[in-house]
C-alpha cells in the first residue's frame, strides 16, 4: 500500500505562508515528517492562490529534494508546472493528474513517456463525474487504454475514482469502492487503482475516524495507493493492520513496528 | 513452439552476511564466509543472481558423545575427547568449512561446567582451526547468560556467529554480540511469526539487521522436515517479497535432528531388511541436508563425513549455471 503524503499543499495554511515567504525549513520539516511516518511518495501541490505556478513548484521540488528522495507525486492541473516539476523531481514521479477527458491525454500522457512518470488518472469526462461505478470504470477504461497505447504500462496507470464528501454525497464512497473492485479486472496486468482519502471527511465532526474506517474500507476493495495524511498515526495503524488482515505482511507480535522498520530502509 | 521458462520478478533480495575476521580486520582466522545476497528462489540462476554457494558447517561437541553409533563416530576417532582436535580434523580431513562448536557441557543438568571452562574450550578451538567459528549455548536460558558473554569474549574480533537468541531470552546474548563484534543467530520454534518477532526484538536493541541469521529449528528427514522445509521457503518467499524482518540468511542443524532418527542410528542387526548401516546413516543425513538446500539454507550444520562430502558434492552441481 502506498501512502502518498498529502501535507505539502498550498492549501494548507503554513505551507502558503512558506511558499509566500520562500521559507525552506517548514517544506523540508514536512517532507522529513511524512517520509519518517511512511508516507512512500510525496504528493506536492502549490494550492490555487499561487501567481506563478511553475515558479513555485520549482522552488517546493527543489527545496524538498535537498532532503528526501522519496518519489513525488507532482499536483497540478497547469502544464507548466507540471513540466517543471517532473524535470526536477526525478525518476519515479507520480503526474496528479489527468482525467479521461481526451484533450488532458493528450498533454500528460506523452510527459509520463518522456519522464518515466506514473500517472493518476481522474475517472471525470466532459460530461463531469458519473454519478455510479458504470460510467466510472467506462472511463478509466478509457484513460487505460490511451496510456497503453502512449506505451504505459496498466501498472504505471493510477485509476482515481474520486471520493466526495460524505456529509453530503452519502452514496459516494459505495460506488467508489466498487470502482475500485471492478478496475482490478479491467486488463492485465490492473491499473492500480488512488483515492484522495481526506476528502470523504471534509466539514465532518469526526475526521480522522471517517478517514481511518474508509481507507480500511477501500483497501479491503483492493486499493493500491492513497493520498492521505501520513503524520495521522492512527490511519497509517489500521491500513498495516489492514493489510496484515488481507495477509500482504506476515504477523509477528510487534508488527507495526516491523513495518515501520521495512519502510525505514527502503 | 518454442518453451519460455517463466521467470519470477522478486522485490527484494536476502542480506549478506559474513562470518570471521581475517587479521586484515582484526581477528586471526585464516579464512571467511560470506552467505545470501540471493535474489530469488535458490539454485534458479536463470531468475535472479546466488552470489554465495551455501556453506557446510561441521559440528563439534565439548564433551565426548556416548550415545552416537558406532557408523557415526568410527571416522572421528580418538578425537572426539578433544573439541581442538575434533576440529582441526573436520576442517583438515573433512573439508568442513565452518565449525560449530556446541558448549554442551555447560548444561546444568550434565557436567555444568563453568564460564571459564567453556572460555578455554572456545580459545583452545579458535587456535586449533582457522575458519569462522559458530559457537551454540546449552539452550537453558540461565545458564547461557552466564556463559555466552564469556564465549563471545573471548572470541571478540573473530566475528563469531554466536546462538541463539530465543523470544524469551536475548538480551544478554544480543549485548555480549553488540560489545564484541559477533553476529547473532535468532531462533523460532518452526514459527514464522516468532522469528520475524524475534529479530524485531534483537534489531530493537540496536544490533544491525544485517548482523543475523535465522535458525527455526530443524526437522530430520521423517520427522516434520516437511514443515520446517514448509517454513523456511514462506520466509524466503516474504524475504523476497521485501520483508525485511524476514531478509536474513537461515541455517540448518541437520546432524543431531537427523542421526535421532531409528532410520539412520538403528544397526543392522534389528533392521536387516533397510541395508547396511554403514551407508543408511550417512544417506539420511545428506538427504536430509539436501532437502533443505532446496528450502532455502544458507548455512548447514552437519556430523558424518560422507554425508558433508555428499552434500558439497551436490551444491557444487547446483551452483553450476
Amino acid at each position: 500500500m502506498l501512502i502518498i503524503g498529502e501535507r505539502i499543499n498550498g492549501m494548507f495554511k503554513d505551507v502558503r505562508q512558506a511558499i509566500r515567504d520562500r521559507d525552506a525549513s517548514t517544506i523540508q520539516r514536512l517532507a522529513r515528517e511524512q517520509v519518517a511516518a511512511g508516507a512512500g511518495a510525496l504528493d506536492v501541490n502549490v494550492g490555487p492562490a499561487s501567481a506563478d505556478a511553475a515558479g513555485a513548484m520549482k522552488w517546493l521540488v527543489e527545496t524538498i529534494r535537498q532532503v528526501t528522495k522519496a518519489p513525488l507525486a507532482i499536483d497540478t492541473t497547469k502544464r507548466d508546472a507540471m513540466l517543471a516539476g517532473l524535470e526536477l523531481a526525478g525518476p519515479g514521479s507520480v503526474i496528479n493528474s489527468t482525467t479521461g477527458q481526451q484533450e488532458k491525454l493528450d498533454v500528460f500522457l506523452p510527459m509520463a513517456v518522456e519522464h518515466g512518470a506514473s500517472i493518476i488518472g481522474l475517472t471525470i469526462d466532459e460530461k463531469g463525474v458519473p454519478r455510479d461505478e458504470t460510467g466510472r470504470v467506462e472511463i478509466a477504461l478509457k484513460i487505460v487504454a490511451a496510456a497503453a497505447e502512449a506505451g504505459i504500462e496498466p501498472d504505471r496507470v493510477y485509476i482515481d475514482a474520486i471520493i466526495l464528501p460524505m456529509n453530503c454525497m452519502q452514496e459516494n464512497p459505495g460506488h467508489v469502492f466498487k470502482t475500485v473492485r471492478e478496475c482490478k479486472m479491467l486488463s492485465d496486468p490492473a491499473p492500480k487503482t488512488v483515492i484522495g482519502l481526506s476528502n470523504v471527511s471534509q466539514g465532518t465532526t469526526k475526521r480522522e475516524l471517517v478517514n481511518r474506517i474508509c481507507l480500511v474500507m477501500a483497501i479491503a476493495a483492493g486499493l493500491d495507493a492513497a493520498v492521505a495524511d501520513a503524520l495521522d498515526t492512527e490511519l497509517m495503524d489500521a491500513m498495516i493492520t489492514a493489510e496484515l488482515l488481507l495477509s500482504k505482511q506476515i504477523y509477528c507480535d510487534d508488527y507495526l513496528v516491523a513495518w515501520r522498520k521495512s519502510q525505514a530502509q527502503l | 513452439m518454442p518453451f519460455e521458462i517463466p521467470v519470477e520478478k522478486w522485490a527484494a533480495a536476502v542480506n549478506e552476511v559474513t562470518i570471521g575476521a581475517t587479521s586484515a580486520e582484526g581477528g586471526t582466522r585464516t579464512s571467511t564466509v560470506t552467505v545470501g545476497g540471493e535474489a530469488s528462489l535458490p539454485f534458479l540462476h536463470f531468475e535472479g543472481k546466488m552470489p554465495h554457494r551455501p556453506v557446510v558447517a561441521m559440528e563439534v561437541l565439548d564433551i565426548e558423545p556416548t550415545t552416537w553409533p558406532e557408523v557415526l563416530s568410527r571416522p572421528f576417532g580418538k578425537v572426539l575427547s578433544s573439541p581442538a582436535d575434533w576440529a582441526k580434523k573436520c576442517v583438515q580431513e573433512f573439508g568442513a568449512e565452518m565449525v560449530s562448536l556446541n558448549l554442551l557441557s555447560a548444561d546444568p543438568d550434565g557436567k555444568n561446567a563453568s564460564p571459564d571452562e567453556v572460555a578455554q574450550t572456545v580459545r583452545s578451538v579458535l587456535q586449533a582451526v582457522g575458519v569462522p567459528l559458530i559457537i551454540w549455548g546449552t539452550g537453558k536460558a540461565d545458564k547461557d547468560n552466564e556463559i555466552m558473554p564469556r564465549a563471545s569474549e573471548v572470541s571478540a574480533g573473530e566475528n563469531c556467529l554466536l546462538g541463539t537468541a530465543t523470544q524469551d531470552n536475548y538480551k544478554t546474548i544480543t549485548a555480549a554480540c553488540i560489545a564484541d563484534g559477533h553476529k547473532l543467530v535468532t531462533e523460532a520454534p518452526i514459527d514464522i511469526n516468532i522469528i520475524k518477532q524475534v529479530n524485531i526484538l534483537v534489531t530493537e536493541m540496536g544490533l544491525d539487521a544485517s548482523r543475523i541469521v535465522m535458525y527455526q529449528a530443524t526437522g530430520g528427514l521423517g520427522y516434520g522436515m516437511e514443515y520446517a522445509y514448509s517454513i523456511m521457503e514462506r520466509t524466503r518467499l516474504a524475504a523476497l517479497n521485501g520483508d525485511r524482518m524476514l531478509s536474513m540468511p537461515v541455517l540448518a542443524v541437520v546432524g543431531s535432528e537427523a542421526w535421532k532418527a531409528k532410520e539412520a542410528r538403528g544397526r543392522e542387526q534389528e533392521f536387516p531388511q533397510w541395508g547396511p548401516a554403514e551407508k543408511r546413516g550417512p544417506l539420511w543425513e545428506a538427504a536430509t541436508a539436501n532437502s533443505f538446500l532446496h528450502a532455502a539454507v544458507d548455512i548447514l550444520v552437519m556430523w558424518h563425513p560422507e554425508a558433508v562430502a555428499q552434500v558439497k558434492r551436490a551444491i557444487d552441481d547446483l551452483m553450476k549455471e
